[in-house]
C-alpha cells in the first residue's frame, strides 16, 4: 500500500498516533492508547471526504496529527507530494498554512480576548499576508462578508456572537490564510439544525468558489451522506471501509458500516425501528480486541475473525477490511449477504459464530 | 382523550431581566394521556427543558412558575402540594433521565448502591429484598451480568450503560411517567440505536407515558405518538407523528423538517431558515417566528396567532393556517 497517485492532494500511509500512558511513581510507560493504529487515505483535491465513526474511534486524532497538533508515532503524510513527517517544524510552516482546521466549538476554538477582526487576521499575521494591518483589515471586512457577517461587527469579542456566528468567525479565519484543505472536525455537530444548514450550504459554496478540498470528520452520517463524495469509516483505530457515499450507504460491505447505518432513525413515519446490529459497547483502544477489532460485536464473525488481522479487500471504488467482503469483480448474490441471512443477529443474545458459506 | 395523565395548562416560565421579569416559556399547554409517549421537539433556547423541569418543579432560581399556570398530574395540581409530597412524587411517580449520564450519577459510590438507595427512598423493602429489585431492574434495561455490575462505579461503565443505569433507576418505582430529556443526544449511533429500542420496549411493556425532550426528529420518528414543535417560549403546532412528519403545517415546523440534510438533498442546497432564534425578551410583537417566516404577512407582525384546528388531531398557530382552513 505504498503506490502514491500522482493527483492525490494528499496521502496518507500506515499512520499510527499512539499515546503512552504513564503509571506509577516513575511513570514507566505501561501501555498506549493506539488511537490511530495504520490508517492509509488518499484525498483528492476539490473532493470532500468523509471520516466518520463514533466516540474513540480516532477520527479527530487522525485530522490533529495530519497538522501536527500532535506528532504521529509512525507512517507518512504526504501533501502535493512532498514528506511532511520528515520536515523540521519549520520547513513544516508554509504546509500548515495550507490546511487548516474547523472545530466542534467555535467558543472554545476562539481566544475570548480578540477581536473578530485579530481572530481573523491572526493567521495572516503568522504566514506574512497581507501588505500592511489596513489592508489585512480589509481583507477581514471581505472575508466577514462572504460569510454573512457584518464588518461593523469586527472590533467586537466572540462572546457577542451565537453559536452559528461564531462558526461563521471560524470559517472566516481558516479561510483568511488561504488554505488548500480544509478539515472540518464536527463543524457542525453542535449546530441546531436549522444554523447547520447555513454553514454545510456556507461551506459548500466556498468549496466551488475557492476549489477547496474538504476532509470532513463527523459522527453524523445523515450530514455525510448529503454532504461527502467519498466517506472513510473507522474503527477503533483502523479504516474498516472506504466508498464512493452513494455505494456506502445503499451497499454497505463492512458489518460495522451496517450497523452504523441500521442505527440511523428514518424521517418516513411510515417506517421506524431502528436495528441495533453492533452488540455492546465500544471496546477500549488501550486493549483493542485481538484479530478483526470489531469481532466482539459482530453479528456475523467467523471462529477466526477473533485470531487474524482482517484483509483489506479492495472495492472498485475503496476497500473493506473483512474476511466476508466478496471481490468487487464478483457481480453475482455475494457471500456477505448470505452469511449474514444465515446468521440473523439477534441483539439480546450473545454474538454467535457461525461458518462462512461457500 | 378522557382526562389526561398530565396536564399543563398555561405554564408561564420567567426569569428576571433589567427591566422586570423575562417570559421564557409563554402560555404553554399540552396533554398526555396514560401510556401516550408526547415529544416536544425545538431548537436551543425554546423553551422545552425549562417546561420539564417546571413539571417536576425543579426549575433553577431564579426562574419562576407564574400563578397562571397550572400542571395537573393524575388529578392533582402539582403546584399546590408541598415540597415532601412534590418530593415523593418525584422519582416515585414521575421519573426522569437526562442526556448527561455521568454528571447524574455519583462518582464515588456504585451504581447499584445508588439505584438501591432510590428504591428505599421510595419502598419500605428490606436491603435484600431491595437489592434482588436492583438486579431485576437492571436485567430489565439490558445491562449484560447486572450481579457484577452492582458493585461497578460509573467511571468504569461506558456511556451507553451508564444511561441505562439512569433508565433503571428511573424506573424503580414504576413511574406513570417518565421525562426523558435529550435521552440518547450524548451516544454514539450504534448505542443510541440501543437505547430507542430499549425505551420504546420499556413503554410498551410497563404502560409507562413518556415526555420526550429533543431537538432531533429521527428520535421523535422512533419512539413519539403525538408531537409539539416549540419555537420561542411557545408551542407553534402539534400533532401526531405522522402529521408532523408528513405534513407538518407551520412555516416553522416546515423549514426544521427541510433544513435536515437528506439524501434527495444531495448536491442541492439545503432550504434553510434565515436569521436566528430571538433571545428571550427579544421577542418581536405578533408571531415569534414572523421575521423570519417566507411567508409572513402584515398580520403575523402585529397579533399574536391563535390555534387553528387542522383536523382533529393537528393543530397550528399560525395565521396563514388559518386562513387556509378557513378559506
Amino acid at each position: 500500500m505504498t503506490v502514491l497517485s500522482a493527483d492525490a492532494l494528499l496521502e496518507v500511509r500506515g499512520l499510527q498516533t499512539w499515546f503512552p500512558i504513564r503509571s506509577g511513581v516513575v511513570r514507566r510507560v505501561s501501555g498506549a492508547v493506539r488511537a490511530v493504529d495504520g490508517v492509509d487515505l488518499t484525498v483528492y483535491p476539490g473532493e470532500t471526504l468523509a471520516l466518520v465513526g463514533e466516540s474513540g474511534c480516532g477520527k479527530t486524532t487522525v485530522g490533529r496529527t495530519l497538522l501536527r497538533l500532535v506528532e504521529a508515532t509512525a507512517g507518512n503524510i504526504w501533501f502535493g507530494g512532498v514528506n511532511l513527517t520528515r520536515l523540521s517544524r519549520n520547513a513544516f510552516r508554509p504546509y500548515r498554512q495550507k490546511m487548516q482546521i474547523v472545530m466542534q466549538d467555535p467558543g472554545a476554538a476562539l481566544d475570548p480576548r480578540l477581536t473578530v477582526r485579530d481572530a481573523i487576521a491572526e493567521g495572516m499575521d503568522a504566514f506574512g499576508l497581507g501588505a500592511s494591518a489596513d489592508d489585512r483589515t480589509q481583507r477581514v471586512a471581505d472575508l466577514m462578508r462572504r460569510v454573512s457577517l457584518d464588518p461593523e461587527l469586527m472590533w467586537r469579542y466572540p462572546h457577542e456572537f451565537s453559536g452559528g456566528q461564531r462558526q461563521r468567525i471560524a470559517i472566516a479565519r481558516a479561510l483568511a490564510v488561504e488554505p488548500a484543505l480544509l478539515i472540518c472536525d464536527e463543524a457542525t455537530s453542535a449546530l441546531d439544525v436549522s444554523i447547520q444548514a447555513q454553514i454545510l450550504n456556507l461551506l459548500a459554496e466556498l468549496k466551488a468558489e475557492r476549489k477547496l478540498t474538504y476532509l470532513f470528520i463527523t459522527h453524523d452520517l445523515g450530514v455525510v451522506r448529503y454532504f461527502a463524495d467519498r466517506v472513510a469509516v473507522m474503527y477503533l483505530g483502523r479504516i474498516v471501509e472506504l466508498g464512493q457515499t452513494e455505494r456506502v450507504f445503499a451497499e454497505p460491505a463492512h458489518p460495522y458500516t451496517k450497523a452504523l447505518l441500521a442505527s440511523i432513525p428514518s424521517l418516513d413515519p411510515e417506517r421506524r425501528g431502528v436495528k441495533p446490529m453492533a452488540l455492546g459497547d465500544v471496546p477500549s483502544p488501550i486493549r483493542p480486541p485481538s484479530g478483526c477489532h470489531f469481532h466482539p460485536r459482530c453479528g456475523v464473525r467467523l471462529a477466526t475473525c477473533s485470531r487474524y488481522d482482517p484483509p483489506v479487500v479492495p472495492l472498485r471504488d475503496g476497500l473493506s477490511r473483512c474476511v466476508l467482503t466478496p471481490d468487487s469483480d464478483d457481480g453475482r448474490p455475494n457471500r456477505t449477504d448470505a452469511a449474514m441471512a444465515a446468521a440473523s443477529p439477534k441483539p439480546d443474545v450473545g454474538p454467535q459464530t457461525t461458518e462462512p458459506h461457500p | 382523550m378522557s382526562t389526561p395523565l398530565l396536564a399543563v395548562e398555561n405554564l408561564v416560565l420567567t426569569f428576571p431581566g433589567e427591566r422586570g421579569r423575562i417570559a421564557v416559556v409563554d402560555k404553554v399547554s399540552l396533554a398526555i394521556g396514560r401510556g401516550e409517549t408526547l415529544a416536544l421537539v425545538g431548537e436551543s433556547g425554546c423553551g422545552k427543558s425549562l417546561t420539564a423541569l417546571a413539571i417536576m418543579r425543579l426549575l433553577p432560581k431564579p426562574g419562576r412558575i407564574e400563578a397562571s399556570s397550572r400542571i395537573e398530574f393524575d388529578g392533582r395540581n402539582l403546584l399546590e402540594l408541598s415540597v415532601p409530597e412534590m418530593r415523593s412524587i418525584r422519582g416515585g411517580a414521575i421519573g426522569m433521565i437526562f442526556q448527561e449520564p455521568m454528571t447524574s450519577l455519583n462518582p464515588v459510590t456504585s451504581v447499584g448502591q445508588q439505584v438501591l438507595e432510590a428504591v428505599l427512598l421510595h419502598d419500605k423493602v428490606s436491603r435484600r429484598a431491595a437489592r434482588e429489585r436492583v438486579i431485576e431492574l437492571f436485567q430489565m434495561v439490558g445491562i449484560p451480568d447486572p450481579r457484577t455490575r452492582f458493585a461497578a462505579y460509573p467511571h468504569q461503565l461506558s456511556g451507553g450503560l451508564k444511561q441505562r443505569v439512569m433508565i433503571a433507576t428511573a424506573m424503580a418505582m414504576r413511574p406513570r411517567l417518565l421525562i426523558a430529556d435529550e435521552p440518547t443526544t450524548a451516544l454514539d449511533a450504534t448505542i443510541r440505536a440501543q437505547i430507542l429500542e430499549l425505551l420504546r420496549q420499556l413503554s410498551t411493556t410497563t404502560g409507562t407515558a413518556v415526555l420526550l425532550i429533543t431537538h432531533d426528529f429521527g428520535v421523535v420518528n422512533e419512539i413519539a405518538d403525538r408531537v409539539a414543535v416549540m419555537y420561542a417560549g411557545m408551542i407553534v403546532e402539534e400533532g401526531t407523528r405522522r402529521d408532523l412528519l408528513s405534513q407538518p403545517r407551520h412555516p416553522y415546523a416546515q423549514g426544521l423538517l427541510k433544513s435536515i440534510p437528506r439524501p434527495e438533498a444531495r448536491g442541492r442546497r439545503l432550504e434553510e431558515i434565515k436569521g436566528v432564534v430571538p433571545r428571550p425578551g427579544c421577542w418581536p410583537p405578533g408571531c415569534r417566528f414572523a421575521p423570519r417566516c417566507p411567508s409572513a404577512f402584515d398580520r403575523c407582525r402585529s397579533e399574536l396567532p391563535h390555534r387553528t384546528e387542522v383536523s382533529p388531531s393537528q393543530g397550528a398557530w399560525c395565521h396563514l393556517v388559518e386562513y387556509e382552513v378557513h378559506a
